[in-house]
């Protein structure tokens, strides 16, 4: 039982449920626990980027010191779920679609695993990786993008989507047409990908795997070895980041799980930097055309949404890119068209704003451009279109407080200095710029079930089965926990990570707080229900008085109407003979059906720049950043999302680009010194505004989500400051000096 | 800019070891199938390494090969330290060697014998978090926490070392340890108020 979350250690409401843990070093990451007897795989990847291996040379490896086995097509046992033809391999269709790792000897992209050393330590391991050698037959391949986009024989349709007039804008007295493109973004979280697999027997398995979704990976386990899924346990005590890179399943896992079972040994395998560059996903890379028009008051009369984002040639990832176009803005006529593309390499994943926010950086640059066409403020051009419903259905919105971001995020930047004519504005030397960039997402809420367990002694426990990267879990839940029973919250300890737990959502999409936060209040409200029950049945005061009239508060259960009609919990429990109380409920999630109002999160990003009018040299000097995302359930580790997501958006904006060498196949920049990622020196004084009202119609915690929103529309933000700056607009990220017309020097 | 061995240390370094450096401190992407060896090597010998970890001797028996990060989290099981990249450009991997910071995937463990090392697990005093554990606890400096151990391991070096003077000063010397949720802002705000506070770190 993972058992990490200690009461909060420091005083103080706001802090981090987990903090102590995290800065003294106890909090375990996956590749951290000890476990007896363990081995280390390592993987042999590809070094042609398409092929098929025509012979593999394990010879010296096997013969190396501490080498235990070589697993590769040659040797790997039959995997139930590998088999698309058996029950389990229809199941598993979801995790390993395309890419049975060291299951057959075709290579799909450059870097991928063809076999798995496994050794007594991980230098051994590693130092066989150049005893193995492959021979191929090549085949031509494919990895340049905006090659390829230009055949249209290439690509799959993704959808497309009509509403009023096709190409209106083209009409309208106003119009811009614009493209952008965006290169793969890599996640990159700090810790890497790892596994560890641990049998107990042929058909029962204990495995560590780093997961946003423990359940997930538990069924694929399940499915991939033909077991049932209560005999595989997935422990995820800790997730070092992950920001979509561990919705799914990677190669890591089915590796060592393969490994395990083979050498009847627990097996860890842990990816390497550079292999998180190409084995756990990444940011489609995308192509964006939008055609928008307006008439002379600024009103919308249309807007055209192409897109065409990467996939693999072995499985197919669409993603929402431009689904924002339909219903940010009122607009009476929209089309869209999205189509993939599929390359020779890795397949890409959902990646922290997934779809919206490749889309909202086309769509908030496009409002930007229109609005310079119409010499119009961008963000009275925004409030002029403003959707006080939803233009796509029609439904009323849950909540809707974007007016106050805008407002906010204006007052807070100082936007009343900013020129309206780009290029004009100088300050010590600098060129300098506004933009801003509007963000939005889904608020869902997800199928999701907590137990709480109440102690004699007063503590609560609670327990899901999800995991945590980041944005605070075991914090948020406690704190409705507290908030709802009045209770205090170093009473209070959640519990997560391990699959043996009441099923728990997955950790995507902005909807933790929402799902979990729903079956803890259920949880709670069921609790404070028995408690009164157990009052009314155990206790003479209480012996007249109705469940109805009562009231659990400050560990209490009490009738407000009475004072003498009262118990500590602890008491209660005691006379009651129970030592403790168990309760588990399900939150069954929303109802397609019954949806009556759009329900979506909001954002607006405010940035101020400088750029050297010599050298091109973009400085971020300041950042507003603004959530409409309901109640704040916890303040401290929300206003740390929002950091994060303005730090991201710096990553996309300014730095970020996975590179090929189009003549290999092979990635140019896997690791941290040529991958550029935003460091200290890159963040300027970033202000985190929220509305923090709550939307009762999403769910009854009132909070809409924020993980996606606090990234989503700041690229733009960007991009729209540089050219308020400068006068020049890249369209192609990230933006350099380069882009901008200065030489290099 | 990161510090990352003393002048001893790097000459030691590089007389004793340069061929396992070479072998075993290259990013395994460099050592592929394509780079493929006809001869086995011969194992390699332990040889024997006397550290002092957080103020507790260990006389141990060390494969050559293995890095200092490596010793401590899968031989020693003192996991606090973090690895993030394994070629030093995270700065997750970060401790103190002789009071000194040092990335501890870019040395190799026999080289810091009769050493004085200190991890994230030696930083408390009992059950007395050290004031930068304090200050990263009260303004939140970290999300995930993969890279905290780091990050507060470089920021004690950074007000011990006097480079602690201004916001600026503090992005400067803290460059090298990313934190890709992005708590940067909160992790000065801790530096900050450590240095301000004149508390002993």
């Amino acid at each position: 039982m993972s058992d990490h979350t200690k009461y909060f250690k420091i005083e103080g409401e706001g802090d981090r449920a987990d903090g102590f843990e995290k800065v003294t070093g106890k909090a375990k990451f996956t590749a951290e626990h000890q476990i007896p007897d363990l081995a280390y795989g390592v993987f042999v990847c590809s070094t042609i980027a398409k092929g098929t291996i025509k012979n593999l040379n394990d010879a010296l490896a096997l013969k190396a010191a501490g080498v235990l086995d070589v697993i590769s097509f040659k040797n790997c046992p039959n995997i139930p779920g590998y088999n698309s033809l058996t029950a389990e391999g229809k199941k598993n269709n979801q995790e390993w679609r395309g890419l049975k790792v060291l299951n057959d000897n075709k290579v799909r992209f450059f870097g991928q695993p063809i076999a798995l050393i496994v050794a007594d330590s991980f230098q051994n391991a590693t130092d066989a990786i150049k005893l193995v050698k492959a021979d191929y037959e090549k085949e031509d391949f494919e990895t340049d993008f905006h090659k390829a986009r230009k055949d249209a024989n290439q690509l799959k349709q993704g959808a497309t989507s009509k509403r009023g007039n096709v190409e209106a804008y083209k009409n309208a007295p106003v119009f811009i047409e614009a493209e952008y493109t965006i290169p793969m973004e890599v996640h990159n979280p700090m810790e890497m990908h790892s596994s560890i697999a641990v049998w107990d027997g042929d058909d029962k398995l204990t495995v560590y795997d780093k997961t946003q979704n423990p359940k997930r990976t538990q069924s694929a386990i399940a499915s991939a070895f033909g077991i049932s899924d209560k005999n595989v346990r997935v422990i995820t005590e800790f997730v070092g980041g992950a920001f979509g890179s561990g919705l799914r399943s990677w190669l890591n896992l089915p590796a060592a799980c393969i490994a395990a079972k083979k050498l009847k040994r627990p097996v860890k395998v842990v990816l390497t930097r550079p292999q998180m560059f190409s084995l756990v996903g990444y940011r489609p890379q995308s192509w964006q055309k939008i055609g928008m028009g307006a008439d002379r008051t600024g009103k919308l009369i249309g807007i055209s949404h192409a897109a065409v984002s990467n996939t693999s040639r072995y499985e197919d990832f669409r993603e929402g890119i431009v689904d924002v176009s339909k219903f940010l803005y009122a607009c009476d006529n929209v089309d869209t068209d999205y189509k993939i593309l599929p390359l020779d390499v890795s397949t890409p994943t959902w990646m922290r704003g997934p779809g919206e926010s490749t889309g909202c950086y086309a769509l908030e640059c496009a409002m930007d451009e229109l609005a310079y066409a119409l010499k119009m403020d961008p963000v009275e051009l925004r409030i002029i279109n403003h959707a006080d419903v939803n233009p796509e259905n029609k439904l009323p919105w849950s909540t809707k407080y974007l007016k106050e971001c805008y407002e906010t995020g204006k007052e807070k930047i100082g936007w009343k200095n900013r020129s309206k004519i780009p290029g004009k504005l100088k300050e010590n030397g600098m060129l300098v710029g506004y933009g801003m960039g509007s963000g939005v997402f889904g608020a869902g809420r997800n199928a999701a079930s907590a137990r709480a367990i109440l102690k004699e002694d007063g503590t609560l426990i609670l327990q899901s089965a999800v995991s945590d990267m980041g944005p605070g879990t075991t914090t948020s839940m406690t704190k409705i926990a507290a908030e709802n029973l009045q209770m205090p919250l170093h009473k209070i300890k959640f519990m997560l990570g391990d699959s043996d737990l009441p099923p728990g959502p997955g950790q995507g999409g902005s909807s933790t707080t929402s799902s979990l936060g729903t079956a803890v209040t259920l949880v709670c409200e069921t609790l404070k229900q028995s408690l009164k029950e157990l009052a009314v049945q155990k206790i003479d005061a209480f012996k007249n008085a109705a469940t109805t009239d009562l009231d659990v508060k400050n560990e209490t259960v009490f009738s407000p109407k009475d004072n003498t009609i009262k118990i500590p919990i602890t008491e209660l429990m005691k006379a009651a003979g129970k030592p403790s109380i168990e309760i588990v409920k399900d939150s069954p999630g929303n109802n397609p059906q019954e949806i009556k109002y759009a329900s979506f999160s909001f954002s607006t990003h405010f940035v101020k720049v400088h750029v050297h009018p010599k050298t091109g040299e973009i400085q971020l000097k300041q950042i507003v950043t603004t959530g409409d995302a309901g109640k704040i359930v916890s303040e401290n580790t929300a206003r740390s999302q929002m950091l994060g997501g303005a730090v991201g958006g710096i990553g996309m904006a300014l730095k970020e680009e996975l590179k090929f060498d189009h003549q290999t196949g092979e990635i140019e920049n896997a690791s941290f010194g040529t991958y550029h990622v935003p460091l200290h020196t890159d963040i300027p004084p970033i202000d985190v505004w929220f509305v923090n009202k709550p939307d009762f119609i999403v769910n009854p915690v009132g909070a809409k989500g924020l993980g996606e929103i606090a990234l989503i529309g700041f690229a733009a933000a960007v991009a729209n400051a540089v050219f308020n700056a400068t006068g020049k607009r890249v369209r192609d990220l990230p933006i350099s000096p380069e882009k901008l017309g200065f030489k290099s020097a | 800019m990161l510090t990352c061995k003393n002048d001893k240390g790097r000459r030691d370094f590089i007389k004793r070891s340069t061929a396992i450096a070479a072998l075993y401190l290259t990013p395994s992407i460099f050592v592929r199938a394509a780079t493929f060896h006809t001869v086995i090597p011969q194992p390699i010998p332990k040889e024997k390494l006397s550290v002092e970890i957080n103020g507790k001797s260990y006389h141990l028996e060390v494969d050559a090969r293995t890095s200092l990060l490596d010793l401590l989290r899968e031989q020693i099981g003192l996991t606090g330290t973090k690895k993030g990249c394994d070629m030093g450009q995270c700065g997750a991997c970060i401790i103190h060697v002789n009071g000194k910071r040092v990335n501890s995937c870019m040395t190799l463990a026999i080289d810091n014998d009769a050493k004085k090392i200190t991890t994230i697990e030696g930083l408390a005093e009992g059950d007395q978090l050290h004031p930068m554990q304090e200050a990263f606890i009260k303004h939140d400096g970290m999300q995930c926490g993969y890279c905290t151990p780091g990050q507060i391991m470089s920021a004690v070096a950074c007000v011990r070392e006097g480079q602690a003077t201004s916001r600026e000063s503090i992005k400067e010397y803290m460059e090298g340890n990313i934190c890709r949720c992005g708590s940067y802002q909160n992790i000065v705000d801790a530096i900050m108020e450590v240095k301000q506070s004149g508390k002993k770190v």
